[in-house]
């Protein structure tokens, strides 16, 4: 029988399941991601319809300060990249540089919402507020569901980081690292093109 | 909304509603009362509220959903009789606005979705030879986020009042401006929270059908119900995402004061009827698609046949799950999006029914010449087919645009969908129940009673809906709920609202079906109905592990062909000797933090913080704990799976 | 879960083993690295010092965003990697086509139905 071979080998396989398991975990997490782009895609797509009805409300080229932006964008970057790097000591083995490329990410993750909060409390301060116009409501909308989603990455970077100081390195943790490594490339790709599509595209 | 008083807080002044109030008291008084003298709270917390077992979620959703469809069916029959005496005020307008829009909600959101829910858990893992989903304990989760969303749901009736905008709640009727009470904000969250477990049960199926099928089992070789059931968990992904952003807009709208949707500000309210669109569309087809699987395992089976058109059914299920992203707009040809939107969108609308055709005629060719009998489920299968076949064509006939400029809104269309959705989805959903009812039960339900129902609910359909299609004619809109006499609709309506209750007596039948057989039962074996595919190889019900060895699988129907080979005498392949079995440990977290969801949602309704953000740091705190849990399985000993095996009467 | 072994198509029983020890080498993040540090800065010297306008500077932002989005999957994310067959890829195309429907179609159908 063709398949026999192949069945003896899953059995004896059998008792390392946990590994498998994660395998699906890291399936069932990617196919969250796209449900996650679709999320995105329907706010961009609500924004950009939205975006020219300013209802006597300041504008895009009135409002958006780029310094900042531009600030926040390559730290996302980095971050994106020093992720990267922490998934590189994992698989080294080294659980020192492991965590402190998850710490150098997370400060990085948290500088920007750092910068972030401050420029919405600057817009929210000059009267620009979800309720001046439908662009407004679209832009705090779409911005801050972002933010929301690197804020919770931030708290879970820390939940793991104090799971791998007590359980080390193993296929439990190691698939959330890469879980969350994965999460945090996601993020940038779609800050990329909330700078593109929101700010470029509005001060141009 | 500001409470002032009690009497803003609980629904008053309609004698329905009390009696409903006293119905739901008593009930939970005597469900109390009878957990507490038989003590049995803690098996309930142990055995079912904490189970990560797909089997037993399949049963509480099908529990859950069989209670929504009483809520659905009761408000279907108040509108009935309103609209059978449209002089006498048995509603009053503004409580028929609550009960279409609960009625629709309930029907497709807490009943279909959930029945289809259930029927996924009890079925899938065991047709693909796997021990349970990928992820038992996110099933938990959905079950209990599905059943505290549509709780929320269901107390706008008692606390607070019902949302009255309609089952999809178009602004800016919906914005604060036009509904300044809290129903709107029940239905935002009841769904939002049910809507999260959906998208969860939408990946676990996938990655379980993806990657948990037994070995051999290649994907063409897969049987059609788990097929559909991918379809389905397909758009599940694809769309939910739309539904909940759009009703997150909504909510931010009416919470924050945002212009999405609103008529000032630079809203517009046509995005949203665009954007709930690109979720409603699809979320019919996720509700059928499956429906479409249980015929194609039902009709091979009930004709000794395997299925004919195997790879196109398969096709058929995978193109209509991407089209149906594709023909939204025909939904709102009225709105004014222009000729070429118009064009492109019936077009794509009249594509869709191509496949579906197809599978229709898979169907009868797989019955032709088949040795047919006629037991419940291909029974409901019969009804299904020369139903589903009128209610398609005219969902033809309303996709061409220039007439659905008539037909809008009238009764045609509601006919129409009605036709469909309970001649395709809900007559499908029985026949399944049906057929797989000996499979998680262990005996088969009593085929007279269920004559009885049958008959009720096919006649009681054609009777109900076959006037509608000439009221929407005649011009009568949907959502009116009083008429003149000189319309000429009466006659129509009053037999209409005949065969609405010959449909509420065959949901008796069905009632007393369930409780006669549980009474007289008679066990059955594990493969009662001469099935085709593995579910029917292990015992009914099925052990807690499913199966003891994993099945080698060689071909499409594969139980059939195994109980071929042993008919002509061909010597059985040796078992794999047992092993252990790795199980996943029960877990009180999705319960837990479903229900702080609940409190979440119920703070938000309300806009009483000091409600909502516990419940939101509830929801952390839980998610957090499960993250730190390493505890979460065990193994059952070989002993264990061998007295099992022995008490169903089996060698292993 | 249960004990059980994922199946799939042509993939040796241990194959699923080597799948994260291979992900990625320093050499492979540091240029994804540049690369989308070099896409940020291309839009931001072109199109703020306006030496492009119009439809050419919408070209160059989305051009520059869809290469960066190509160079995140490939280099950091690893999509070249995955083993036979590749449901992540066809998930990913899946879901990038419903996204592309979801804005160009609101796109279209709201053309005419704009409040202004």
């Amino acid at each position: 029988m063709a398949h026999g071979g192949n069945h003896a080998a899953s059995q004896a396989h059998g008792h390392d399941g946990h590994h498998d398991q994660e395998a699906l975990r890291m399936m069932g997490f990617w196919i969250f991601l796209i449900t996650d782009c679709i999320l995105f895609g329907t706010l961009f797509a609500t924004y950009v319809v939205l975006h020219g009805s300013t209802a006597g409300g300041p504008t895009a080229s009135e409002l958006f300060e780029m310094p900042g932006v531009i600030a926040e964008t390559f730290i996302l970057l980095t971050s994106s990249f020093t992720s990267g790097l922490a998934v590189l000591a994992m698989n080294k083995g080294s659980k020192r540089g492991l965590i402190g490329w998850l710490a150098v990410t997370a400060i990085l993750g948290a500088s920007f919402i750092g910068l972030e909060v401050s420029e919405f409390v600057k817009m929210v301060h000059e009267g620009a507020t979800i309720s001046t116009s439908a662009f407004l409501s679209g832009f705090f909308t779409l911005v801050g569901t972002h933010g929301v989603h690197v804020s919770v990455g931030l708290v879970w970077m820390v939940a793991i980081m104090l799971q791998l100081s007590r359980h080390g390195i193993n296929s439990v943790t190691k698939r959330k690292v890469n879980v969350i490594s994965l999460y945090w490339h996601f993020l940038d790709v779609v800050w990329i093109f909330v700078f593109t599509i929101v700010y470029m595209m509005g001060v141009k | 909304m500001k409470i002032n008083s009690l009497s803003d807080f609980f629904v008053t002044g309609d004698p329905l509603i009390y009696g409903a109030d006293v119905a739901i008291g008593l009930t939970m008084v005597a469900v109390v009362l009878v957990l507490t003298l038989f003590k049995r709270w803690g098996w309930l917390w142990r055995e079912w509220l904490t189970t990560v077992d797909h089997k037993r979620i399949g049963i509480m959703y099908v529990i859950a959903s069989l209670l929504m469809l009483f809520r659905g069916g009761m408000d279907a029959l108040l509108m009935r009789t309103q609209l059978a005496m449209p002089d006498m005020e048995f509603l009053k307008p503004d409580h028929y606005n609550s009960i279409f829009t609960t009625h629709g909600v309930i029907m497709i959101l807490f009943m279909a979705m959930p029945l289809m829910f259930g029927l996924f858990n009890l079925v899938v893992p065991l047709q693909i030879g796997a021990r349970d989903v990928a992820f038992p304990f996110l099933n938990s989760l959905s079950f209990w986020l599905f059943f505290m969303g549509a709780m929320l749901f269901n107390l706008s009736f008692v606390i607070g009042g019902s949302p009255d905008a309609g089952w999809l709640s178009y602004p800016p009727l919906s914005e604060r401006m036009f509904s300044p009470g809290v129903g709107q904000d029940f239905y935002i969250w009841g769904i939002q929270i049910s809507g999260i477990g959906s998208l969860m049960t939408g990946i676990n199926f996938i990655v379980t059908i993806l990657k948990m099928r037994a070995p051999g089992m290649k994907l063409m070789k897969m049987p059609m119900f788990s097929w559909s059931v991918l379809s389905s968990c397909l758009t599940i992904i694809l769309a939910f995402p739309i539904l909940t952003v759009t009703l997150a807009l909504l909510f931010i709208d009416r919470y924050f004061g945002a212009h999405f949707f609103t008529l000032d500000g630079g809203g517009n309210p046509m995005m949203y009827i665009n954007l709930i669109w690109m979720w409603g569309h699809p979320e019919v087809y996720i509700v059928i698609l499956p429906a479409f699987g249980i015929f194609s395992e039902v009709v091979a089976t009930f004709s000794r046949k395997k299925l004919f058109g195997y790879k196109s059914m398969v096709f058929a299920l995978m193109s209509i799950s991407l089209f149906s992203f594709f023909t939204w707009a025909h939904h709102f040809f009225t709105m004014g999006s222009g000729a070429d939107v118009n064009a492109f969108f019936a077009l794509t609308t009249m594509l869709i029914a191509i496949p579906t055709g197809v599978k229709v005629f898979n169907w009868l060719f797989t019955m032709f010449r088949g040795k047919i009998t006629f037991e419940s489920p291909m029974l409901w299968t019969m009804g299904f087919i020369p139903c589903f076949v009128v209610g398609g064509m005219t969902g033809v006939l309303l996709s061409v645009a220039p007439a659905d400029f008539q037909f809008h809104n009238s009764y045609f269309l509601i006919a129409h969908f009605h036709q469909v959705l309970i001649g395709g989805v809900a007559f499908g959903y029985f026949s399944g129940l049906y057929y797989w009812w000996p499979k998680v039960f262990g005996f088969k339900l009593n085929e007279k009673i269920g004559k009885y129902a049958f008959w009720f609910w096919n006649i009681g359909f054609y009777v109900c809906f076959m006037p509608q299609y000439v009221l929407g004619l005649m011009g009568m809109t949907r959502r009116v709920s009083t008429y003149g006499w000189d319309s000429g609709w009466w006659e129509w309506n009053f037999v209409s609202t005949i065969g609405g209750f010959l449909m509420g007596i065959g949901f008796l039948f069905q009632v007393w079906q369930i409780l006669h057989s549980i009474k007289f039962m008679e066990r059955v074996s594990g493969d009662p109905w001469n099935g085709r595919t593995l579910e029917w190889s292990i015992p009914s019900p099925a052990p807690a592990y499913n199966f003891a060895t994993i099945p080698q699988v060689q071909e499409r129907d594969d139980w059939w062909a195994t109980k071929e080979r042993k008919a002509q005498g061909v010597p059985e392949q040796p078992r794999a000797p047992l092993e252990p079995i790795h199980m996943p440990k029960n877990s009180g977290i999705p319960i837990i933090m479903s229900a702080f969801w609940f409190m979440a949602g119920f703070g938000l309704v309300f806009d009483w913080l000091w409600i909502a953000i516990p419940g939101l740091i509830g929801v952390a705190g839980s998610m957090l704990a499960h993250s730190f849990n390493y505890n979460t399985d065990y193994y059952i000993p070989v002993d264990e799976i061998e007295s099992t095996e022995a008490a169903a009467g089996r060698v292993v | 879960m249960a004990e059980q072994h994922p199946q799939s198509h042509g993939r040796d029983a241990h194959g699923g083993h080597d799948e994260h020890e291979s992900h990625g080498s320093l050499k492979s993040y540091v240029i994804g690295f540049v690369l989308s540090l070099v896409l940020t800065a291309i839009p931001l010297i072109v199109v703020l010092n306006d030496m492009v306008t119009g439809t050419a500077a919408n070209v160059v932002l989305l051009g520059t965003a869809v290469l960066q989005f190509v160079v995140q999957l490939f280099f950091f994310m690893h999509l070249k990697e995955e083993k036979k067959p590749r449901f992540n890829l066809l998930a990913l195309i899946l879901g990038l086509v419903i996204v592309m429907t979801i804005v160009a179609g609101s796109i279209w159908i709201m053309t005419y139905n704009s409040v202004g």
